[in-house]
């Protein structure tokens, strides 16, 4: 196999050669832990306090109001459990959605079992909220809505300003995980009403292991981990100094590339999708035809199961990913694609290809031309296939 | 992940297909569960001369339909029952914890295809008591 071809930027992305360059020195020689007080010290917790600075930019935020996390599940773990534990007084119930990241259900899930009150909204067939239904969930009781800005899973946009303007207006604290949305879209937490924000660094040519939460000045929040004073005594742990440096780089880089990164990328999407839908046959193109991550997409081949489609589509040296249930180790295919109102039987055959800043044209026509045979071998393996062409279906 | 056996058969699957007017054929497995396998079995006097299946499933479905039909074939009906999953895990040199269910599909397989080669010959298996592929509790 010679080919190398990686196409699942929504898992994670590669560290770009400037953002690692920048990383350098801060291993090495601005070594210094940001708590210090002496030179060595006060050189990294100049370049923490800088590098705050280059990521509220990215989201339209204060600088003092982005805090450093271990990444995107730290961030909605600090997010959910800290709002609400936070407004105890308030109430103590949660809206969120159906297809969110399990970072979220799954701190939902545990705050259900300390005796919160959860509404999981359902979404339409491109995986879409109503925002009728979100204002109709709203009680008394409600503390906090937590709905994703972009679905990574099927790439569907939320109605993420209409969703801050209802959160206002009802006196509601507004957060959403933005992980997939950070460097592929405008995000402008004053002007969307977002009070938190999820981010996460690997996601946009940076580093693993960093992340950030911006709170809005004057939420209340308990915090998530205890210990030192750093954050403003809100999260502990001495400062992951280098990855801060990545991560602020390669938001300093989203920020003055995003227009022309999104145009590139749905140029990109479209010929991928049109390359499928064009030359084979019973597929599902999932998610919102177009309120969607630039660089997504989310497609179900009838007749077979993802996991095959992936081990298949590696060995061409192509890397995707699938939210069928064996590659999960669980029985049920993603929660995402049933959400959407999927059958088994077509979720199971689900293919997630994402598009990033290294992908061009010659690698899309490569996955169009490969794409097709894989699918036409694994089908005629098939007996669901067998009974379509017998004229069973 | 899987090992290179596993690969072998999931990349080069043998007895593909189907077997025109088989003397046994079976289904097992459901859609909900994302793994359906279907064996054919051509069979004179008591040995299995001819096999072949059909596999909608995971890498590891299909590594065990393949190597379950090379295990058959040649075999005698009664060789062919005896057959545990177990012994399809280490013809394949071993399969993840999670994949596991795939080579007890397999065995059920190929029991369903001989049960319904009993069937139409009128024909008792004692290894086939109580085995009701239309009962079977697939689960991962």
């Amino acid at each position: 196999m010679t080919k190398k071809l990686y196409l699942d930027y929504s898992a994670t992305t590669p560290v770009k050669k400037e953002v690692l360059d920048a990383m350098i020195p801060y291993f090495t020689e601005v070594f210094g832990n940001p708590s210090s007080i002496h030179k060595f010290g006060r050189d990294a917790k100049a370049i923490v306090a800088s590098s705050r600075e280059k990521i509220a930019n990215l989201i339209n935020s204060r600088a003092d109001e982005v805090y450093f996390t271990g990444g995107g599940s730290e961030s909605d773990n600090w997010a959910i459990k800290g709002v609400m534990r936070a407004n105890k007084k308030k109430g103590n119930h949660i809206i969120t959605t159906k297809i969110e990241h399990h970072a979220v259900l799954h701190t939902c899930d545990y705050l259900y079992r300390e005796g919160y009150e959860i509404t999981y909204l359902d979404v339409d067939e491109y995986g879409m909220i109503s925002l009728e239904d979100l204002e109709n969930a709203i009680t008394d009781k409600t503390v906090l809505i937590s709905i994703m800005f972009i679905n990574n899973e099927v790439g569907t946009m939320e109605p993420i300003k209409e969703i801050g303007n209802i959160a206002r207006k009802h006196g509601v604290i507004f957060h959403t995980d933005a992980v997939q949305a950070l460097g592929n879209v405008k995000i402008d937490v004053d002007d969307f009403n977002i009070d938190l924000l999820s981010m996460s660094s690997h996601k946009i040519y940076g580093p693993k292991g960093i992340g950030a939460l911006y709170i809005r000045k004057g939420i209340k929040i308990h915090n998530l981990i205890e210990g030192g004073a750093q954050e403003k005594k809100r999260r502990a742990g001495t400062e992951n100094v280098a990855g801060i440096v990545g991560f602020a780089k390669a938001a300093e880089i989203a920020g003055e590339n995003l227009d022309a990164h999104i145009e590139k990328l749905v140029y990109l999407r479209e010929r991928l999708v049109k390359g499928i839908m064009d030359n084979i046959d019973y597929v599902k193109y999932n998610g919102h035809p177009t309120k969607r991550h630039p660089g997504n997409v989310n497609v179900c081949f009838e007749f077979i199961e993802g996991e095959s489609l992936l081990l298949s589509l590696d060995l061409v040296g192509i890397a995707g990913s699938s939210g069928s249930a064996c590659t999960s180790g669980s029985l049920d295919p993603s929660h995402v694609l049933l959400a959407l109102g999927l059958t088994h039987e077509i979720a199971h055959g689900s293919l997630r290809l994402t598009i990033g800043d290294f992908t061009t044209e010659e690698d899309v026509d490569y996955v169009i031309k490969e794409l097709q045979p894989i699918v036409h071998r694994l089908r005629i393996m098939s007996p669901l296939y067998d009974k379509v062409i017998k004229g069973g279906k | 992940m899987y090992t290179n056996t596993v690969m072998d058969h999931f990349t080069n699957p043998r007895n593909v297909g189907e077997i025109e007017n088989a003397d046994g054929m079976g289904e097992v497995g459901n859609v909900k569960c994302g793994d359906i396998m279907r064996m054919y079995l051509k069979i004179e006097g008591d040995i299995i001369v001819d096999v072949k299946f059909k596999t909608f499933g995971c890498g590891s479905a299909v590594a065990s339909s393949s190597i379950s039909t090379e295990l058959i074939k040649g075999k005698t009906i009664k060789e062919a029952l005896a057959l545990t999953n177990r012994e399809v895990i280490t013809a394949l040199g071993g399969l993840p914890p999670v994949k596991v269910h795939c080579s007890v599909l397999a065995e059920q397989a190929i029991k369903a295809a001989i049960l319904d080669y009993a069937n139409k010959n009128n024909l008792v298996f004692e290894e086939l008591a109580g085995f009701n592929p239309d009962e079977l509790d697939h689960e991962h």
